[in-house]
Parts: structure tokens; C-alpha cells; sequence
């Protein structure tokens, strides 16, 4: 077993710090170093994006990451997404809408959500088609969840008039 | 029973935010995974390379003695058990099977099978000291070829394996090995006499490829086997009661010492009800003494758990000159995989469910082969025979020049309509859910244009050979019976006058809240003022597993009754304070009357409790079984890009009769699941195997069930018939939306290209393949 590193990173806004192995994931770092549980593993190969967080504001699949490389980045995970105000529209929305049903998926694809609203405040059907693609929902068919992207982005257009 | 009029309903198909959705929108609520204990070690399983083989020894000493492993396990650690056919709620399995399942016993029956287990301090030292087990095979030839297995000279998986005869066959076991484990057989009418009177007889037969139910969340256990004999076993699944009693079976421990937790649950669509690691991480913790987690990798998952099985079907349909059926056949065969237990029962109670078959004969198989053992997958069984008896109808009425919706009304199922297996139907909404096809926009809205078919009205079909991409419509129905079985639940009266809902079905998709719903209906409260909770075995009645479409109608029907018990008390309670005998008191729409002007909300009366007497408890249990069968009709339009043979969907209805929808959102939610699960298994789900039986595509890139960008929206159309077998009547509506959606895509395909597949999946190869054997027969013809 190599030596264990010490990485230092911003975590949902607080500077973490956590010794880790470097063969391991930063998926693994989260969820049994930091016991930070709510980024979900679906298949550890970067195919269901059940573990998407963002790292320097990106969406990823955190199993893709070895830990020892987030040293000095900036991560957001979902415990990160509600504030002291409450619940994220993104996440109000996927409520509202019934866009869960297991919600294995969900933290995943409100991270994936969040990340495409940022990049794209008013996408159309296509664009969260395209860019949700990568997290794969075998309970709910879509339909409720594309849904739930646009009730959020419509939301966040009134928020800001 | 008496249905309570819909009109009343206050809180039943109104749509409240679940009750868990903040802890799943969050990251908090915890499923299986997420569970981490002191000094709890991780567990890592050896298995077979190899599809069948013949296990001569294992050696697992260097194992033992890795730094970091405090225990190994085989088979040789469980308790030798008889034969014991166990009632699973979606399924019937044989103990012994489970056994030699979770851990080979002499032979390894499929690539992944499971052999050895290591117990170690990380997951790293687990999965590096199970390739230190030295296991010694001797290789047999595998049997992959479903009709192969059926035959004399094949392989043989089990030796001891005889057929089982059910139905009114009468054949006796055989006194040779085989691999049909079953026969199944069911016949009404005269079947010979029903053909004689057909004008039209169309003959087809059909295979389709085993595939997975693919919930994104692996199989995971935590076991703790104390030093006091008690078993604690937290876990991901689809029944904490169905755990707890294989659990029993397998350790051959009594009840009393096992206690299941279950954890919040990552989908399931009947995959999560046998066990796989729970008795392995329990063995494991016996021999460390150190609570053992078990988690299963995606590769593992998908070689070595669910699927449903590959089949061969053979379907006949005739039908006189007035388009109606006069008599049906159908023989199927399923691959069961490793044992005995593909749903090929289902298969053929449900193949002509749909439809008025005067005369019919079903003949099914259950054939052990070289994959994994099949488990239940959303209504188990009907999709595969729908997908024969349902692209044989579409050519019927092809033939006959009949509207397909007129064809399905024409024959539809109705109350009192006798199936081929002998049931008759109570009330039911077939004939509704394709009036409300008929009545649909997208049924009266033609195919836009480059489309291949008449506009609106019945799909024709297109000779077309020009390079534009091409489209059709397609239609298909479908049934599943619903299961009722057992449940239970508690519900407490608090003070402020809320209701603290106890039960014990495993939310997969939102039935906290249909629960609840039910709960708050009958007692005239709010859906927000009941907080349900899943609880262990320890503290709830038996319940049967979340599945057969059953939590809503079942458990619902527990919290009824709760509600009810919860309403005699309130009712006594009152009398006491108003000093009246209880018959001068009613309980109406959430307020106790009593004479004169004597009123109290629930709340109200809810305050006085701690004051005027015993805390106010409601029980609620139910083992009913009228659940109501659920039908579906589908109507989808599809694009074929000839070149390619790619398929996509453009537009996809679904009517459905869901009895009474208790929150609609999360009913419209199960349609639009299941027709995206049934859109998969149409277009490209498959298991691809090599000669070997080596499964080639274990990962979700290359097992690809369908994206987001793969599918468009799902429009629904609930149809509300209530069963006359629910308070509220409701009926199941979790399964039956995978049925139709491979006979409904497959027909569109033929209106788009002209080419009938009767293969599953319509893979781009597939399809491509058939498309350029037309055009080649095209060009010989001319």
C-alpha cells in the first residue's frame, strides 16, 4: 500500500483537508473518508453519473478522480446545494414535479442540472436532453425530470427579472 | 365491497410533495451504501470465469493468511438444507437453489457465480486476497442455446433435474435428466374446432434477448451477527420480511434472531427479492465476529443477478370474417438461467389476457441454461408474450384491413370474460384504455410530414425505398394481474393532531406518500399532517415484498383499516367526554359529532387524548386478493433511418387504467418508467454472450439502457375504472407499462419500413439486416 497523501480542498465553501490513499477515488475520499454519503455510486466507470459533483465549477463523475488530484480545488457536492434558506429551486423543482422516484439518481442529476442552468439560464428541451445524458434515471423515464429542469430555469428567469 | 364515490375525496388525487423528497433531494436519506459501522470490515466475492464447471477444490489458505482478511467463506459454511419451495410474492423459488446460488456448491453454473468471499479491513485488501483463492475446475461445456437446452442430448445443468408438470398436463417426470424444469399448460374450448371456423390464420414465431432489470443502485448488505446468536441485517430490497424468512431458510436460524433493516431502496423493478449478499456478509461476520459490508460492482450486477430471460415463442391467432378471434394458440419457452424459476408461468396466464379468446391452448416451458438465475422484472413474463400475440394482431388486422384500436375493441376483455387459464375477469378498463387511445391527440393527429403511412386513422403501411428517413405508428396493449398478498402498519395519534404512520413496504417510488394519502383520506386530516415511516421487522407485521404492483392497493388498504380503527377510538373517546353512549357519535370527513351541537375536529378531540384516557393506537393489516387486473394501451410513432437501422421515437402515448390514482403524479411517473424500461428492451437492451457463455457487455456504456436523449416526453392518459376490490379502487399500476411498448414499437417499425421484426432487440444490426434482406428480395423479385 503507497503512502497516504494529504490533500487539501474547498468543500461546499469550507476548506477541507483529509489524508486518503492515492489509488483511491475522489468518490471514495467523499463518501468513506469524509462520510459525505449523498453523491451516490452506480457503476465506478463513469457510465451512470450517479456521483456527478462539480470540481472548479464542472460537472464530473467523481469516480473518475483520483482524490490526490483535487489537491487546492474547488469541489460542491449535493449536501452543498441547500443553504440555510432552504432548498435549491433545482431541487424544490425536482419535488414539485415528482422527478424522483428510487432518487439513487437524483443528487447526481441535480449537481448535473445546477452545473447546466449555469452554463445556459434558458436551455431548450434538446439542451437538457444533451446535457442530462449522462445520468442515467432507470426509474422515471425523463419525462418528469426535463420537466423539473425547465420549471427551475423558468423560476430562476422570474427570480432574477 | 362497496366503492367510495370519487367525488368525494379530498386528499386522494391531489399531488402533496412525498414525504421523503427533501432527504432525497438532499443526499441525506440513506441507502444501503451510505451505512458505515464501528469496526464493520468489507467484503469482496471470487467468482467464476467459467459458464459451467465442475468446482474440485478450493484453497483458500493464502487468502487466510493475507494481512488485513479476518475471514473467508464458501458454500461449505452454510448449513446443508432439503428442498423447500418458497413463495416470494413475485416469484416461487426453491430454498436449496438460493443456497447454491449465493455460493456454488459443487459446480459453477454461470460466468459470476459466486464462490468465495473474503471479510478485510478495506475493500482493496478484500478484492486483492480473493485472487489468492486458488480454485480448481474441470470445465463443462456451457448451454446457452435456449432450444438447444431443450434437447435430448444437451448438456445437462442439474442431474437431478426432472420436469415438473403443472395445469391440466398429466405427464409424469421423466427418468431422465433434463433441462425443462417445467411444463406449464392451460386449455379452454377446442381449439381445432375454433381454427376450423378462422377465416384468417396468422403463425409467427419470435425470440427476444435476456435482459437486465438495470436499477442504477448495486446490490449491497451490512450483516452483523452478534455474540448473542441475533442477526442484524441492513439492507437494500425489495421486502425486509422476504430477507429475513431466505435468511432464515438459508442460516437455518429462527426468525426471532434475524431482524432486517431496510434502507432506502435504489430501484428494484423485482430484482431486489432473492437474496444475494445478505446471508454472505452474515457469514462472513459469524467467522470475523466484526459487522461485514457487501457491495456488488456494476459488472457483477449485470453477470450475476436479475435478469429476465432470453425466449423462443410461437404464437397463432384466427379470426373470422367479422375480425373476431376465434381461437388461439401459443407455446413459449424461457430461459430460466442457472434454476429453475423464469416467469413463464406469468407468461402464460397473462399471453391472450387482453382479449375474449373463445378457444385457446398455451403450452409454456421453464429451461435451465448457462446465464445468471432469472429474477421477477416488471410484470414478469407479459411483456415477452405480449410482444408475440400483440405484432401477430397488428398483422391480422394488416390482413383484414381493420383499424387496429376497432380490432382491440371488437375482442377486448370484459368483466366476466374467462381467460385460457381459467380466471374470469372482474371489472376492468381494457376497452377504456383504447377508447382513450382512440380519443388521444396523437391518435387523431397524422404523422407529420416524409411520413410513410394514410394520415390519422389506422397505420398503413409503406413499400417506400427512397433514402429519406421513413415513419410509422404503432399500437399494442397489454396486461398484468396485480398482486394483493400481506400488510401491515400502525398509526399513532400525536397530540397536535397529526398521525405518525409506522409500515413496512420498501418506498421504491413515492408509496410513503400513497400510503399515507389513503390514510389522511379516510380520517379527513391532510396528507402533510401524516408522517409514514419504513421501519424494520422487529417493529411492524409481516409485509410482503414491494412488488406485484401491489403497495398502494395492499398497504394502502393496511392504513384504511388503521384509519378505521383510529376512527372507532376517536368515536369512543368523545362519547366518554360527552358522557353519551358511543352509537350517538359519528365520525364524518375529520370531525367526531355527537348530539346536540357537540363537535370535535380532529384535532381537537387529538389534544384531549393524554388527558381523557389510553393513547389512541390504529391497526391496520390486509391479505386481500381482488387487486384489480390493470390494462394498457399504447400508441407510439416511430422514425427508421433506413441506412442505419437506427430507430427513434418520436411521439409515445400511454392509457392506462390505474383503478383510482392515488397520487397521480407518482402513477403518471410508473407509466412513463416503464414505457422507457419497455423502449429499451425493444431497441437495444441484450445480454451478448460469447461461445464461452463469458457475458461480453457488463457495463451500463456497452449494456446501455436508454438516456435522456434517447426518449421524448410520455404522455399519459390515466383511465380511472375502479376496482370493485379496494375501498378507494385502486389497482396496481407499477407493471403493466413496460408490457406493451416492444409490440408497439416493433409494429410502428413495420408501418415505417415494412420489414416485421421478430427478434428483440431492433438494434441497429437487426434491424439493418432485415431491412437489406428485403431490399435484396426486392431486387429478385423485380
Amino acid at each position: 500500500m503507497a503512502k497516504k497523501r494529504i490533500v487539501t480542498t474547498t468543500i461546499n465553501r469550507q476548506p477541507v483537508e483529509f489524508l486518503c490513499e492515492p489509488r483511491q477515488t475522489l468518490l471514495e475520499v467523499l463518501r468513506d473518508v469524509l462520510d459525505m454519503t449523498g453523491t451516490k455510486e452506480g457503476c465506478s466507470n463513469g457510465n451512470c453519473g450517479a456521483c456527478t459533483i462539480l470540481l472548479n465549477g464542472r460537472p464530473v463523475d467523481s469516480c473518475l478522480v483520483l482524490a490526490v488530484e483535487t489537491e487546492g480545488a474547488e469541489i460542491e457536492t449535493i449536501e452543498g446545494v441547500a443553504t440555510t434558506d432552504g432548498l435549491h429551486t433545482i431541487q424544490q423543482a425536482f419535488l414539485e414535479q415528482a422527478a424522483l422516484q428510487c432518487g439513487i439518481c437524483t443528487p447526481g442529476l441535480i449537481m448535473s442540472s445546477k452545473a447546466l442552468l449555469w452554463e445556459n439560464s434558458n436551455p431548450t428541451e434538446q439542451e437538457i436532453r444533451f446535457y442530462l445524458a449522462g445520468n442515467l434515471c432507470r426509474c422515471t423515464g425523463y419525462d418528469k425530470i426535463v420537466r423539473a429542469v425547465q420549471d427551475a430555469a423558468q423560476a430562476r428567469e422570474e427570480v432574477s427579472v | 365491497m362497496a366503492t367510495v364515490e370519487k367525488k368525494t375525496y379530498k386528499v386522494i388525487g391531489t399531488r402533496p410533495i412525498r414525504h421523503d423528497g427533501t432527504d432525497k433531494v438532499t443526499g441525506r436519506a440513506k441507502y444501503g451504501a451510505d451505512l458505515n459501522l464501528t469496526g464493520m470490515l468489507y467484503g469482496a466475492i471470487l467468482r467464476s470465469p467459467h459458464a459451467h464447471a465442475r468446482i474440485k477444490s478450493i484453497d483458500s489458505s493464502k487468502a487466510q493468511a493475507y494481512p488485513g482478511v479476518h475471514a473467508v467463506v464458501t458454500h461449505a459454511d452454510l448449513p446443508e438444507i432439503g428442498s423447500k419451495i418458497a413463495d416470494l410474492g413475485e416469484g416461487m423459488f426453491d430454498i436449496r437453489d438460493v443456497s447454491r446460488n449465493v455460493l456454488a456448491a459443487d459446480k459453477v453454473l454461470y460466468t459470476g457465480h459466486a464462490i468465495a468471499a473474503v471479510a478485510a479491513e478495506s475493500i482493496h485488501i478484500a478484492e486483492e486476497a480473493t485472487r489468492l483463492i486458488d480454485v480448481e475446475y474441470e470445465v463443462l461445456p456451457p448451454v446457452l442455446d435456449l432450444r438447444r437446452a431443450m434437447q435430448a442430448d444437451a448438456s445437462i445443468l442439474h442431474e437431478d433435474l426432472r420436469t415438473e408438470a403443472f395445469g391440466s398436463v398429466t405427464d409424469e417426470p421423466g427418468p431422465k435428466s433434463t433441462n425443462i424444469a417445467k411444463h406449464f399448460y392451460h386449455e379452454k374450448g377446442d381449439l381445432d374446432q375454433g381454427f376450423a371456423g378462422a377465416t384468417t390464420v396468422v403463425e409467427r414465431e419470435f425470440t427476444t434477448a435476456t435482459v437486465h432489470q438495470g436499477y442504477i443502485e448495486p446490490h449491497i448488505a451490512t450483516a452483523l451477527w452478534n455474540a448473542d446468536g441475533h442477526i442484524t441485517v441492513w439492507t437494500s430490497t425489495q421486502g425486509s420480511f422476504a430477507v429475513r424468512d431466505q435468511l432464515s431458510g438459508l442460516l437455518q436460524e429462527p426468525v426471532s434472531r434475524i431482524k432486517v433493516v431496510p434502507m432506502e431502496i435504489g430501484g428494484g423493478f423485482g430484482g431486489k427479492i432473492v437474496v444475494y449478499l445478505q446471508p454472505v456478509a452474515a457469514l462472513l461476520s459469524k467467522k470475523s465476529g466484526h459487522p461485514v459490508k457487501l457491495v456488488m460492482d456494476r459488472a457483477d450486477v449485470l453477470r450475476a443477478t436479475g435478469p429476465t430471460p432470453g425466449s423462443y415463442m410461437r404464437v397463432k391467432i384466427g379470426v373470422d370474417a367479422d375480425g373476431r378471434i376465434t381461437a388461439a394458440e401459443a407455446e413459449m419457452a424461457f430461459e430460466a438461467g442457472a434454476f429453475p424459476g423464469s416467469p413463464i408461468s406469468a407468461a402464460c396466464m397473462t399471453v391472450f389476457a387482453c382479449y375474449e379468446v373463445p378457444n385457446g391452448r398455451v403450452n409454456g416451458y421453464d429451461v435451465v441454461v448457462s446465464k445468471p438465475a432469472t429474477q421477477a422484472y416488471r410484470a414478469p413474463g407479459a411483456t415477452h408474450a405480449a410482444y408475440a400475440v400483440e405484432t401477430v394482431i397488428d398483422e391480422i388486422c394488416e390482413q383484414l384491413d381493420i383499424d387496429p384500436l376497432e380490432f382491440r375493441l371488437n375482442n377486448a376483455a370484459q368483466e366476466g370474460t374467462r381467460r385460457v387459464d381459467g380466471v374470469v375477469f372482474s371489472r376492468i378498463g381494457m376497452e377504456e384504455t383504447v377508447e382513450a387511445i382512440r380519443n388521444s391527440e396523437h391518435w387523431k393527429t397524422a404523422l407529420e410530414a416524409g411520413a410513410s403511412l394514410s394520415q390519422a386513422g389506422p397505420p398503413g403501411s409503406t413499400q417506400s425505398d427512397s433514402e429519406q428517413k421513413l415513419r410509422g405508428r404503432g399500437i399494442a396493449s397489454g396486461f398484468w394481474f396485480n398482486a394483493g398478498l400481506k400488510s401491515s402498519v400502525a398509526a399513532n395519534v400525536n397530540l397536535d393532531g397529526t398521525v405518525t404512520l409506522v409500515e413496512g413496504s420498501t418506498d421504491i417510488g413515492g408509496s410513503r406518500a400513497s400510503i399515507a394519502m389513503q390514510l389522511a383520506e379516510t380520517l379527513g386530516i391532510t396528507a402533510e399532517e401524516v408522517t409514514p415511516t419504513v421501519v424494520d421487522t422487529d417493529s411492524v407485521g409481516y409485509t410482503d415484498v414491494t412488488g406485484g404492483s401491489r403497495v398502494t392497493y395492499a398497504t394502502g388498504w393496511a392504513a384504511y383499516e388503521a384509519a378505521r380503527d383510529i376512527q372507532r377510538q376517536m368515536v369512543e373517546r368523545a362519547a366518554k367526554i360527552w358522557d353519551v353512549t358511543p352509537n350517538k357519535v359519528c365520525y364524518e370527513e375529520g370531525r367526531v359529532i355527537g348530539p346536540g351541537d357537540n363537535i370535535f375536529t380532529f384535532r381537537e378531540l387529538a389534544a384531549q387524548i393524554n388527558k381523557t384516557g389510553e393513547p389512541i393506537i390504529g391497526r391496520g393489516s390486509s391479505d386481500h386478493n381482488e387487486p384489480g387486473g390493470a390494462f394498457g394501451t399504447h400508441c407510439v410513432d416511430v422514425e427508421v433511418d433506413p441506412e442505419t437501422g437506427k430507430v427513434d421515437i418520436l411521439r409515445y402515448t400511454i392509457a392506462q387504467d390505474a383503478g383510482t390514482a392515488i397520487h397521480p403524479s407518482y402513477v403518471e411517473g410508473q407509466m412513463q418508467g416503464g414505457v422507457v424500461q419497455g423502449i429499451g428492451w425493444a431497441l437495444n437492451e441484450e445480454y451478448v454472450y460469447n461461445e464461452e457463455g463469458v457475458l461480453q457487455n457488463a457495463s451500463f456504456l456497452d449494456y446501455r439502457i436508454p438516456t435522456c436523449y434517447d426518449v421524448p416526453m410520455i404522455d399519459t392518459i390515466i383511465v380511472e375504472v375502479p376496482n370493485p376490490g379496494h375501498p378507494y379502487g385502486v389497482r396496481g399500476a407499477g407493471e403493466v407499462p413496460i408490457v406493451p411498448p416492444p409490440a408497439a414499437i416493433t409494429n410502428a417499425v413495420y408501418h415505417a419500413v415494412g420489414v416485421r421484426m421478430r427478434h428483440l432487440p431492433i438494434s441497429p444490426p437487426n434491424l439493418l439486416h432485415e431491412i437489406l434482406a428485403k431490399r435484396e428480395d426486392g431486387k429478385t423479385q423485380t
